[in-house]
């Protein structure tokens, strides 16, 4: 298991790459993919108990969805990095016949993604199925979900969130990225959604708040008390307090990087300020 | 000609229920999910043989379609159940993200499709289904035409690996196809030789394009009749073979004729063989309450529409 030194190493890494793919192709999503940097590298690197080799199935493993599936960069980063494909394919990113389309999909079959993900709000109803699958399949390894804040604004994400805690679906631990940001302004601004926390747990969830949603310590003693908490037959949710664009000063605290590229001086600073540790792809 | 009787009417969701009661019992990676409508959908026996693998979703749909692709991951071979409004329309992005462009192996069953669902009206009577289940990209679209038809195709749906709309309907109608029959995907099926006209039908229309057949047969025109269950991928073969002998066709069946069965033929007849068709199919029109007898001839889906498409058809020749 890496220590904390190597975990903060590959997420300054991580942040390379995603900044590296948009401004190639100007285009993606940066803000939302460096918050959940360190959230990434934690559950891939030190959470997920996860096979090598990448199989649809995922039998005896945890398995992860990605929900918000605009934050692929950082999925990319990761999965390449964990050693599901070459680093050097980050380079395709977005380019025309790449498997690291805009938004992740099997439909090309990149390994470790198992649904495709882009259009907001399935991602949580597929996450059950999966764990459903593993319990018919006496299979005790957990399911994991990452979602938007934004995006519990789509309607089906509750048809989900009340399934889940009616039918003790106890091995799914869907995490959502509360950074208070979506593209038209702050969550609070387009759709204020009150108290996240009270409603899961009045839908029947157990809720494990994550304050320091950056800091890798945290995140990893957050998803462990979250891990701890399942098999007692309710959902659990981790409430993930993150910053959009986190580690590049000038992307901070703002939705206005959402789905903006650097330009080539920007791209400058925020390489500067995050010095390759691992080797840039 | 040969002609086809029956003894006895049975719905075809109930044909989609024994197949899925049979599959329950020889196939263990089969699971059922319901939004709520059980009875509708023929699943009891089902649920009663295998309530572990049985999901009632509730009124969730979207939900629905969802967790179906979701347990696909572990082996599972998940069929949804509800009205074909339901398992459409309503969930289309659904379908289209997390099922057919993810590549799941998911069987969409969809009952009381078409006009036939009856008295509850046009917010439940889906016209435009088929249109917008064969546009997805690596979707099958099947809609048999019986109750041993609906039940073989339930059971063979199974066997192929991907995803799968199958629809059927509410109403009791003949049965008048073999109970021992193999269904094979994709593969239109002659049930009259004739050589003055090809009908191409789907699903209820079928038993009503035999019956125009006889009537045609007396006034001395040969029709061909063949069954299309699977409108896609389409049996070219069998439309292009018998319009080299007829010269003429006409589709027939209980869906707008925008999107429906008739469009894909007349694009393999464009592209091949222009020929003169003609639709039974609704025009562009939404439903409305009525019983379901009453619904198919105010708005032309029955064997009378059939044999005036026919004397149409045929003097385009």
């Amino acid at each position: 298991m890496p220590n904390i030194k190597e975990l903060e190493d590959l997420t300054t890494q991580v942040r390379r790459d995603i900044i590296r793919m948009v401004h190639k192709v100007n285009s993606g999503h940066p803000g939302g993919s460096l918050g959940c940097a360190e959230f990434f590298v934690s559950l891939y690197q030190d959470i997920m108990d996860r096979n090598e080799s990448f199989d649809m199935d995922g039998i005896n493993e945890d398995l992860f969805f990605l929900s918000n599936g605009h934050i692929s960069p950082v999925y990319y980063s990761v999965l390449a990095r964990s050693g599901y494909f070459p680093v050097e394919e980050l380079n395709t990113f977005r380019l025309i016949n790449t498997r690291l389309q805009g938004h992740p999909t099997t439909h090309e079959g990149l390994p470790g993604i198992r649904i495709a993900s882009g259009s907001l709000g399935q991602g949580m109803s597929v996450a059950i199925g999966a764990a459903q699958a593993k319990k018919l399949n006496n299979d005790d390894k957990l399911v994991y979900s990452l979602h938007g804040d934004g995006e519990l604004q789509e309607g089906q994400n509750w048809e989900a969130i009340m399934y889940a805690s009616g039918k003790n679906v106890d091995n799914l631990i869907s995490t959502i990225d509360l950074n208070q940001q979506q593209i038209d302004g702050s969550t609070d601004d387009v759709l204020p959604m009150g108290s996240l926390k009270a409603k899961f747990e009045a839908f029947g969830w157990t809720v494990v708040d994550i304050e320091k949603g950056n800091d890798i310590t945290s995140i990893i003693d957050g998803l462990k008390e979250a891990k701890s908490l399942t098999g007692k037959g309710k959902p659990v949710c981790v409430l993930l307090h993150t910053v959009m664009g986190n580690g590049i000063d000038f992307m901070m605290h703002t939705h206005a990087w959402h789905g903006k590229a650097p330009n080539d001086e920007q791209l400058a600073t925020g390489l500067a300020q995050n010095p390759e540790t691992l080797g840039d792809y | 000609m040969k002609t086809y009787t029956y003894t006895e009417k049975k719905d075809t969701r109930s044909g989609f229920g024994a197949g899925l009661a049979e599959l329950g019992r020889t196939n263990p990676n089969v699971v059922a999910l319901c939004a709520d409508l059980i009875g509708s959908l023929k699943m009891n026996e089902f649920i009663e043989e295998n309530p572990d693998r049985f999901f009632q979703i509730g009124i969730a749909e979207a939900n629905m379609m969802g967790i179906a692709a979701g347990l696909t991951i572990g082996g599972k071979i998940p069929f949804t159940g509800t009205f074909a409004n339901f398992s459409t329309g309503r969930v289309y992005d659904q379908i289209r993200q997390s099922i057919a462009y993810s590549g799941k192996n998911v069987k969409i069953c969809a009952s009381h499709a078409g006009l036939t669902l009856g008295e509850d009206g046009a917010t439940h009577q889906i016209l435009e289904d088929i249109g917008l289940m064969k546009m997805l990209p690596g979707m099958i679209v099947i809609n048999p035409c019986d109750y041993n038809q609906t039940k073989a195709a339930t059971i063979a749906i199974a066997d192929y690996d991907g995803p799968v709309y199958l629809r059927f309907g509410r109403p009791s109608v003949p049965i008048f196809t073999p109970a021992d029959q193999k269904f094979e995907i994709g593969k239109a099926i002659k049930f009259t030789e004739g050589t003055d006209v090809t009908i191409v039908a789907t699903g209820h229309l079928v038993w009503e394009a035999l019956e125009a057949s006889k009537v045609l047969n007396e006034a001395g025109i040969s029709a061909e009749v063949i069954n299309i269950h699977t409108i896609k991928p389409l049996d070219d073969k069998a439309i292009l073979d018998s319009v080299a002998k007829t010269g003429c066709i006409v589709t027939a069946e209980e869906h707008n004729h925008l999107g429906g069965l008739g469009e894909s033929v007349a694009r393999v007849l464009a592209q091949h063989n222009p020929t003169p068709q003609e639709f039974v199919a609704t025009n562009d029109t939404f439903g409305e309450s009525g019983t379901p007898a009453q619904l198919m001839d105010k708005y032309g889906l029955n064997s009378d529409a059939i044999v005036k498409a026919v004397n149409n058809v045929i003097k385009r020749k």
